[in-house]
């Protein structure tokens, strides 16, 4: 069989129906500010950010096998270039997203090289020990604030929109276009050769370095990718804040705890488990939020119960009982004379 | 002679440092867990005391009596109902489960106990200090600290390789299944390393308790202290966690010295360094 035989397609009719869907949804939640009130708006720009983030992790952790716990640390890094980078250096807002990213890109190369050395969960408490330095460095820093922080001056937060309700609505399709940005760029990554790479190395890494894939560099593409993912959604969630502080830039629980339950109650590995776990995440929290500390004890409760009885999260249980996903990823290989698609994978 | 003052006190608090290190080194050597939540079970040992001490009128280190077999029953328990269920070749189960428990313990306290900082009250042990001249002194109670950290350090180290408990442990880490063909219980061992670490946990915590004030938020600071003296020691090597400890306790030190604002960056930069320079630690295993 010649290689130009052999055609490799991803989507069957169902995906691409439910894509559509999918595209029917956005386009609705881009108009929301002509439906919804402030606070939807508000609380929908929350959602995508942490749909953001969780879909961030999942990448690296589900994907990658980088089980980080200090992703906090580019969130904070990319909360506080913002303020840098319009306070400081009189950058206008918007653009100081991108470039946020691009310093949590460059900044984590230094931070690979370190905690690249540690393995599992060393690996894992390396990163929150860097993210540690990251948060003290910040409450060195007396231009902003010091360790008590400081708000967006007004001369700053005008600049994005005159009106307030302009600047709401500016925020809030920030939010979204990130989000939908965020999910493409990690749908074409893994259908590239390094979704194939990926896809070796978390099956057996050993095999897959025999085969040529050069482990190091692929984990520290999507190292890279994420920090700078990571580090736009979180100039992001302190434009939507309009304060930071280096606790709250830096939480280890905001930013890594909950994102890492919000990924695994919807389901690991996969690219809509990090959606249907935020939706989870904050029907939680809109129930219980009157309850104070107890929705985060639930929260902790149920991404336990989740982990132990079904690790594959809501969503792969949902797979699993139907054969569906809604952003194809799975090969189907088609062969040019009988016409007929067959799964490479069960 | 300030700044042997201040090398000595940094090498005392270093041997508390060394006490959250051993449980964390404990369990990961013999079933390579990371316990996320090891901060806060400092921190609920702490909170135990103080029930104990509040409710009974006894002095912090005689709580000790009770609140050791009580981690320690938390332990066992906790491993066998639960931690059990996470281990396997996958290291996401045992972390997620750990940081939920984390999550759990944060948030009860604060439910029990409010945000407020507490202390235990230990009465004249607290300021009892020895003169030694020339700007140097040595406080009872930190050099009560740094004993004790030696004694547990010592006495796990002969635990380790003087008993059958401890040829036990060392079987379960080398080969789990091997282990469990010549008769040992893996469950069972699994549980006894948890209690016999959240047992050294309970003494860190109160010794902790009655030297600082504490609140529910304080666990994951501790967890990454002692994790830092694991590294920076070298893995598998508990004399090596308590000169990482010491390490760490000086660093600090130093640091706070030049700028108050500088004690944990002195700290942690020191760990980088280590990771950087010497990725195997300062004092790698050599036997066992």
């Amino acid at each position: 069989m010649s290689a130009t035989a052999v055609q490799v397609r991803f989507a069957d009719l169902r995906s691409e129906i439910s894509l559509a869907a999918f595209a029917t949804l956005v386009v609705a939640l881009a108009f929301a500010p002509w439906w919804g009130g402030r606070d939807d708006l508000r609380l929908l720009g929350d959602i995508f950010a942490h749909v953001a983030l969780a879909s961030l992790w999942n990448l690296l952790a589900g994907y990658a096998g980088l089980v980080s716990v200090g992703q906090q640390a580019f969130v904070g890094l990319g909360g506080y270039m913002l303020f840098a980078l319009t306070i400081l250096a009189d950058v206008p807002p918007l653009w100081a997203i991108p470039l946020a990213g691009l310093v949590g890109a460059i900044a984590s190369i230094p931070v690979a090289a370190l905690v690249f050395r540690l393995r599992g969960h060393y690996f894992a408490i390396g990163t929150w020990v860097v993210a540690e330095v990251f948060r003290l460095l910040a409450s060195q820093v007396s231009a902003l604030g010091g360790g008590s922080g400081t708000s967006l001056p007004a001369s700053v937060v005008t600049a994005i929109a005159e009106t307030r309700a302009m600047r709401e609505f500016v925020v809030y399709w920030i939010a979204l276009a990130l989000a939908v940005a965020i999910i493409a760029l990690i749908l074409l990554l893994l259908r590239s050769r390094y979704g194939l790479a990926l896809t070796a190395i978390r099956d057996n890494e050993l095999a897959a370095r025999s085969n040529g894939v050069d482990v190091i560099r692929v984990k520290l593409v999507i190292y890279v990718f994420t920090a700078c993912g990571t580090a736009m959604v979180g100039a992001l969630i302190f434009l939507q804040k309009l304060r930071i502080s280096p606790d709250a830039a830096f939480s280890v629980n905001d930013w890594t705890a909950f994102v890492i339950f919000i990924t695994v109650i919807g389901g690991i590995g996969r690219i809509e488990g990090p959606i249907i776990g935020t939706i989870v995440f904050f029907a939680l929290r809109q129930t219980l939020a009157d309850q104070g500390p107890v929705y985060l004890l639930m929260l902790g409760a149920v991404a336990i119960v989740v982990m132990l009885k079904a690790p594959k999260g809501i969503w792969g249980v949902i797979v699993d009982k139907l054969d569906w996903q809604i952003f194809p990823l799975q090969r189907r290989v088609v062969l040019p004379p009988a016409q007929n698609p067959t799964r490479s994978s069960p | 002679m300030e700044w042997v003052n201040t090398i000595v006190q940094g090498v005392l608090t270093g041997g508390l440092y060394a006490m959250f290190a051993a449980g964390l080194s404990l369990i990961f050597g013999v079933m390579r867990l990371v316990n996320i939540a090891h901060g806060d079970f400092i921190v609920l040992a702490a909170y135990l005391a103080l029930v104990v001490t509040e409710t009974t009128g006894l002095d912090p280190l005689v709580s000790l009596i009770v609140v050791v077999p009580m981690m320690a029953a938390i332990g066992y328990v906790l491993q066998r109902g639960l931690l059990n269920l996470t281990l396997g070749d996958d290291l996401l189960p045992p972390l997620l489960v750990t940081f939920g428990l984390s999550v759990i313990i944060q948030n009860a306290l604060l439910l029990k106990f409010t945000a407020d900082s507490r202390r235990l009250q230990a009465g004249a042990l607290e300021v009892a200090s020895w003169d030694l001249g020339q700007g140097v002194s040595i406080g009872l109670l930190p050099l009560l600290q740094f004993v004790a950290a030696v004694v547990v350090i010592g006495a796990l180290q002969a635990l380790f390789y003087r008993t059958a408990f401890g040829r036990a442990f060392r079987a379960t880490s080398d080969d789990p299944a091997v282990a469990q063909l010549m008769g040992l219980d893996n469950r069972h061992v699994f549980a006894l390393a948890m209690a016999l670490s959240l047992a050294v946990v309970a003494i860190a915590g109160v010794l902790l308790a009655v030297r600082a004030n504490f609140d529910p938020s304080i666990g994951p600071a501790r967890l990454i202290f002692g994790f830092e003296a694991v590294i920076i020691g070298g893995l598998g090597n508990l004399w090596g966690t308590l000169a990482g400890g010491i390490v760490l306790g000086v660093a600090q030190a130093t640091g706070a010295k030049l700028d108050p604002g500088w004690q944990l960056l002195a700290g942690h930069l020191a760990f980088l360094l280590v990771l950087a320079v010497k990725p195997e630690g300062l004092f790698p295993r050599i036997r066992g």
